[in-house]
């Protein structure tokens, strides 16, 4: 595990301050926040790169906070894979190697697994030039975890890569994790992702923490302005999947598809859900009879929430939608959403 | 298609300049006979000026070499305050006239500054020695490969550094494995160019050291007592040494196409 305790940094131009954090051995956990929040400051600050004002930093019990980069046993993968260009597939992988006292035995069988995982076995005397973004950064991912780290740290790793390469490098992340002992923490922007891989994040702006629980608690019950906004996909459930069907508590929405999970999350944007005094004939598969239990200004919008059964959707309608449909607390409404507009992770 | 009026400019000037460099250089190695060359390279003198010549370059850019990576890699990776003023510093050798840098030299180096002193308790001439010459060489020389490998450095993410201080290695190591093997090639061609500025210093060491004889001032001498004629076979030899050289160090910074 790693905990993180008061810490402050100040760079330049930059501040992070009172950043308390605690990650379970073995966890997986997310860091969100959005572009110049500091999520790479504070994971470069635990590996020991960027000198810290005050506060500590454990892993374990042991106290991390003046050891150099070298002697943390935290490995790193970046958005851009940093790999070295001068050095083969097999040099990258094997370079931490040089520097620690692995047993021989034990590291070939290490390298043979994570070539096996990562499916590089035939690109190992390749130099990185001649790599695509998805096999760049698979190597990065082999030359960090070689050296069996305690806690891997991921920098936005599935950034910069093509959509078809990144759903194979975000299972790869997850089964290297399920196969291994190293805590893992990722930065990212991407909602899939973090539901995909995690169940515990931390969304970080303006230098500080904002909010750190359970991925569903920050979508549902976000403690700050900045967290609802930056979540901005508001209706998050827990769903039992039955075939093309979701089960939402005692609701059942159909997705048009079926999901290769039996249980799993749903997500729907509050500006795809539609509220109606009747019942609306369309395209929309899933309408349901709600009634309003809230009405909230949002400036250009109204968030308003709505019960169905025991679930509680947020739509975004506009003020004159309010007004034409005489929404108040209470109200008789029907709420519809087109299955295509359903998310299912 | 018609070219434009500035095409046309461009072209003109691209000539006149290339035929500035060229001319004066195709007619210097042109103008002395083979027989000339011959005799020339038979003089012990010539010889030796232009190995003192060659061997002092290199020494200022090995100085420059040892002394300057380390500050290099300083400038290149941080910010520090007074870090503007520390590059002005350091191409001030470039802007000075040369006889000024002689001089200068020379001012601390002799007898009246209590460096000078210091010196002569241990033995070292400045003055008229090829320690001196050395001396200036470098002093002159040390920009060009500081700035040269400066940028090399500067091309190397630091991403690279911080990813291998991770996987366990120390900075020497970090050094020594990763960001040496990605910079030396900027590093040698900043030693070509200090050298190549080095053996092409005439009025700083002319001021500290008149001899031993590096041939720059060999040429010189020749030009003064015995006309252009004598002092052409000198030029034709040092120019034609020190470019081989050069083209031979210029080939090994050449990259295989399947390298980054």
């Amino acid at each position: 595990m790693i905990a993180v305790q008061d810490l402050n940094i100040s760079l330049p131009e930059f501040d992070l301050s009172d950043i308390n954090l605690s990650i379970g051995e073995s966890e997986f956990f997310i860091l969100m926040g959005p572009t110049g929040a500091g999520k790479t400051v504070l994971l470069e600050a635990m590996a020991g790169l960027v000198p810290i004002r005050s506060g500590k930093i454990f892993i374990g019990e042991r106290d991390i906070t003046t050891l150099p980069p070298e002697k943390r046993d935290i490995s790193l993968v970046y958005q851009d894979y940093a790999l070295f260009p001068h050095l083969t597939v097999l040099e990258n992988i094997t370079y931490g190697l040089h520097f620690h006292r692995i047993d021989r035995a034990q590291s070939e069988v290490m390298l043979t697994r994570l070539l096996e995982i990562l499916n590089l076995r035939h690109l190992q005397g390749r130099l990185p030039v001649n790599l695509s973004g998805g096999e760049k950064q698979r190597v990065s991912l082999a030359r960090a975890l070689m050296v069996e780290p305690r806690v891997l740290l991921l920098d936005e790793p599935l950034s910069a890569l093509d959509p078809a390469f990144r759903e194979e490098v975000r299972n790869a992340i997850k089964r290297l994790h399920q196969s291994s002992n190293a805590t893992f923490l990722m930065v990212t922007h991407d909602f899939a992702e973090a539901l995909s891989l995690a169940r515990r994040a931390a969304v970080m702006n303006n230098g500080r923490i904002e909010q750190v629980g359970s991925i569903e608690d920050i979508f549902q019950r976000p403690s700050s302005t900045f967290v609802a906004d930056f979540v901005g996909m508001k209706n998050l459930f827990t769903a039992r999947f039955k075939g093309t069907k979701a089960v939402v508590r005692s609701l059942e929405i159909e997705l048009g598809r079926e999901p290769s999970d039996s249980i799993g999350y749903i997500a729907i944007r509050p500006e795809d859900i539609v509220i109606s005094r009747e019942a609306i004939a369309s395209s929309m598969r899933n309408s349901f009879k709600a009634g309003v239990t809230g009405i909230f200004d949002q400036g250009f919008y109204y968030e308003v929430h709505v019960r169905a059964g025991e679930v509680t959707f947020k739509s975004l309608i506009t003020k004159r939608s309010v007004f034409e449909l005489q929404l108040r607390e209470g109200t008789e409404v029907f709420v519809s959403f087109k299955s295509t507009a359903i998310h299912n992770f | 298609m018609r070219r434009e009026p500035f095409f046309w400019i461009t072209i003109s000037c691209g000539l006149v300049i290339m035929a500035f460099i060229l001319l004066p250089l195709i007619e210097l190695m042109t103008a002395p006979s083979l027989a000339m060359l011959k005799e020339t390279i038979q003089d012990k003198d010539v010889v030796r000026s232009i190995w003192l010549s060659i061997y002092t370059a290199g020494l200022a850019g090995l100085i420059s070499f040892i002394l300057g990576t380390p500050l290099a890699y300083l400038l290149a990776r941080s910010n520090f305050r007074g870090k503007r003023l520390v590059e002005g510093v350091i191409d001030l050798p470039i802007a000075i006239p040369h006889p000024v840098v002689g001089i200068a030299i020379l001012s601390v180096a002799g007898k009246n500054h209590w460096i000078g002193q210091v010196f002569s308790e241990l033995g070292i001439r400045v003055m008229g020695s090829v320690t001196g010459i050395v001396m200036v060489l470098t002093f002159v020389g040390i920009p060009f490969y500081l700035n040269a490998t400066k940028n090399g450095f500067e091309g190397i993410s630091p991403r690279l550094e911080k990813v291998s201080r991770s996987l366990g290695a120390s900075m020497f190591s970090t050094f020594f494995r990763i960001t040496f093997p990605l910079a030396w090639r900027s590093m040698l061609i900043g030693i070509i160019m200090c050298c190549a500025r080095a053996i092409s210093e005439f009025g700083a060491v002319v001021i500290v050291a008149y001899h031993p004889m590096i041939a720059p001032v060999m040429i010189y001498e020749r030009f003064e007592a015995y006309g252009l004629r004598y002092s052409q076979p000198i030029a034709v030899w040092l120019v034609s040494i020190s470019l081989a050289l050069f083209l031979i160090l210029r080939l090994l910074t050449i990259r295989s196409p399947k390298e980054v």
